[in-house]
């Protein structure tokens, strides 16, 4: 007979120490996401399992942020601290740490220890730790620890069942790290006692001192119980790698190819499994037109959810080729030497080299760009970051930029070797970049700050990504994308469907007037086509957009693009969805794609609708407007200041208008 | 008197004392303690931040703010 026991894990360490890839290797797919109270970082959980002596063991895991000690000086950090104060006591902590850099690791450890929690320590990255020659006594350090410390590679798995072993057994260390005497004096009963304490600028010499204690400790341990070859040596390879990498001139030439490939491949090799996607949901439909009964019902399922779903559906290969490279480049170290390289050039814009790494990240979305600025602790610097980070062009643009571009040039233009769409794809990006970089220098120059600005990070040993650990990291985003944004996407879609194939009264007059019409003789082509405008344009949303059309006249927009920039705040993708129920949703006998009706969309006098400059009106409204709910709640909740969200919205919708006017009336 | 911000590529010496609390704060965290050997290891490319060597690791920081960490030569 089997027995269930569940057992709380909390993964804590340093940054750089494997965390994630240690918490993919225990979890694999089953993995959820959801916020931790009060706050909007991503919570990442997990289940495992474990069966020993017939007993069932469900681990159900909790991946905290990196942090150095348990001391916090970020946001990240104050994360980790108060969720393992609050949950410590009825989890088991497991202390992460890289085991070809023990000394440092052993820090958070000790702490963790001194807090009387079930702890077992996992020795990441145990393969190099061989390679190089290093050798640990686990069973000695153990035993001085008195807890378990097990010997894993979270890359490969090894020594993930022994982890598993270890947690279901763990004790509390009688261990103790920490000067009682001295914190007894400051009145403190125990170590939990004082980190608990409001943190007061007296305190700093205390944390000090706690710190210079426990170093001696774990040097005496250490110098006892590991044999490093040398210890200023660092990996040859990596030196080597960084000789290029960090060099003055091949530096910069590797970031910008990397960043050329990365658009290139987005642009170019997504478009194939975009095309069979879109080819596979007008199949579909076709079948469903011609095999459920033709009534409201059907309409709804096929023009409004399943055009909803296609939306989401298509945009997932150039998502998850986005989320690919950025893991790739985070993963192998190399966004480091990025931050690196740029600090300098970054701080003359008022930002931090840290500021790279949410830049690049914001390609693929917004929201957890801003929560990535957490690692910035100088406040004008971070607030600058925050303010500039929509105008990078995110993923959720990629389809807008991809349909109007299409429309503005023929897919067979080449400059050189290059596609012409491809090219004006990446303008799109420079000119939201360019942007991005002229925002900051004005803000650096208004924002006043005396603050110190801190540019510490480490710079982690070169790692080959580990395939599997890339493939569930890319997974994971793309699965949270998809029921994230598609669950906004496609409501959408079904209110759009109801608030267009239904109106008031001048919507019913013209319903009747079709229906006389259709008494006396079947309806052609044209008759018809013009029955379904006149519907659309008193339908509900019909009414709408012609409610907003004054205000976007000028830059050559109609009622309907305004009835897609209305809904675009949902997400700026929906803009794609859209225009593809608005035209659809009357026009149940064609099944074409909206390009090609869009191609065929004329102006009242007879003129072809969708111009080179509207097109580039659009595509640089699009650039510049902060057309994204997400992003100004997580403005609003990562600043905490309304003034801040309302001037980041209207800064960005007035560059937005200006130059849109300016392309359309030139 | 001597700062990290000082040393030549490819030197080492010893942290003696770092003289900018909210910094000592920090690199406390990552180990960079008074007593440690540091190496410098390289310079970025327009000469700020630097990127030094300490028990294993590999640490970046700017130009000023090594110039908080006094060091001792060592031979």
């Amino acid at each position: 007979m089997s027995k269930d026991a569940h057992t709380n894990v909390l993964l804590i360490g340093n940054p750089n120490a494997g965390k994630t890839t240690l918490f993919n290797a225990l979890t694999g797919l089953h993995q959820k996401t959801g916020n931790y109270a009060g706050v909007t970082v991503d919570k990442y959980t997990g289940i495992s399992s474990y069966n020993s002596k017939g007993i069932n063991h469900k681990l159900s895991i909790t991946d905290l942020p990196g942090t150095y000690s348990l001391f916090p000086k970020s946001l990240d950090e104050d994360v980790s601290f108060n969720y393992l104060m609050e949950h410590g006591q009825e989890s088991v902590v497991v202390v992460v740490c890289d085991a070809t850099n023990l000394k440092r690791n052993l820090l958070l450890a000790t702490q963790v220890i001194d807090l009387k929690l079930k702890t077992v320590i996992a020795l990441n990255f145990f393969d190099e730790v061989e390679k190089q020659n290093i050798k640990i006594n686990i069973n000695a350090l153990s035993e001085m620890l008195g807890l378990s410390l097990v010997a894993v590679n979270s890359r490969n798995g090894e020594g993930i069942e022994n982890l598993k072993k270890a947690i279901t057994e763990a004790q509390v260390s009688k261990a103790s790290f920490y000067d009682i005497n001295e914190l007894n004096k400051k009145g403190f009963a125990n170590y939990t006692n004082f980190l608990s304490q409001p943190k007061k600028e007296s305190n700093n010499k205390l944390e000090v001192s706690d710190k210079t204690y426990r170093y001696s400790a774990i040097n005496y341990l250490t110098a006892k119980h590991i044999i490093s070859p040398v210890d200023l040596k660092l990996k040859q390879l990596s030196q080597n790698i960084d000789k290029i990498i960090t060099h003055k001139i091949f530096g910069y030439v590797i970031l910008l190819i990397i960043l050329f490939l990365m658009f290139q491949s987005i642009f170019y090799i997504a478009q194939f499994p975009m095309q069979w996607i879109e080819d596979g949901f007008m199949y579909l439909k076709e079948f469903l037109k011609n095999n459920l009964p033709s009534n409201k019902i059907s309409e709804l399922l096929i023009n409004g959810v399943i055009s909803g779903i296609s939306g989401v559906v298509i945009f997932i290969p150039q998502i998850a080729l986005l989320f690919l490279f950025i893991t790739i480049l985070e993963d192998s170290g190399y966004m480091a030497r990025a931050s690196f390289i740029l600090d300098k050039l970054m701080k003359r814009f008022g930002l931090n080299g840290k500021s790279v790494i949410p830049l690049i990240s914001g390609t693929a979305c917004a929201v957890p760009s801003i929560m990535a600025t957490r690692t910035i602790s100088n406040y004008k610097e971070r607030i600058i970051t925050i303010f500039i980070l929509p105008l990078i062009s995110c993923s959720a643009r990629l389809p807008v930029y991809t349909l109007l571009i299409s429309l503005m040039i023929k897919n067979t233009s080449k400059v050189f070797l290059f596609n012409l769409q491809g090219v004006m794809l990446m303008l799109m990006y420079a000119l939201g970049f360019a942007m991005t970089l002229i925002t900051a220098w004005i803000l650096k120059k208004v924002i006043k700050n005396k603050e110190n600005s801190f540019f510490i990070m480490e710079l982690p040993t070169y790692r080959l990504p580990h395939v599997r650990n890339i493939f569930l990291t890319v997974i994971n985003k793309v699965k949270i994308f998809v029921f994230d944004a598609g669950k906004i996407i496609v409501s959408i879609s079904i209110i759009l469907w109801i608030l267009s194939n239904y109106g008031g009264r001048e919507f019913n007059k013209v319903k009747e007037q079709r229906a006389l019409f259709e008494k006396q003789q079947p309806l052609n082509d044209s008759v018809s086509n013009h029955f379904n405008n006149l519907e659309l344009e008193t339908s509900y949303i019909g009414t709408l957009g012609h409610v907003i059309e004054p205000v976007i006249k000028p830059l050559g927009f109609d009622w309907k693009i305004g009835i897609a920039i209305i809904t675009s705040f949902a997400a700026r993708e929906v803009f794609v969805g859209t225009m593809a129920t608005i035209y659809e949703s009357r026009d149940s006998e064609n099944v074409m794609s909206i390009k090609e009706k869009l191609m065929l969309e004329q102006t009242q006098d007879g003129k072809p609708m969708y111009t080179f400059k509207l097109c580039l009106s659009l595509l640089l409204f699009y650039v510049f407007a902060l057309q994204c709910m997400s992003t100004i709640a997580t403005t609003k909740r990562e600043t905490k200041s309304t003034f801040i969200t309302i001037m980041q919205f209207v800064y960005m919708f007035a560059l937005a208008y200006l130059s849109s006017f300016i392309a359309f009336n030139i | 008197m001597k700062t990290l911000a000082q040393l030549k590529q490819g030197e080492k010496a010893v942290i003696n004392q770092i003289t900018e609390q909210s910094l000592e704060r920090k690199l406390i965290d990552l180990g960079c303690v008074p007593g440690e050997k540091v190496q410098l290891s390289k310079t970025a490319p327009l000469g700020c931040p630097l990127a030094i060597t300490i028990s294993g690791f590999e640490l970046s920081l700017r130009k000023d703010e090594a110039a908080y960490i006094i060091v001792d030569s060592i031979a």
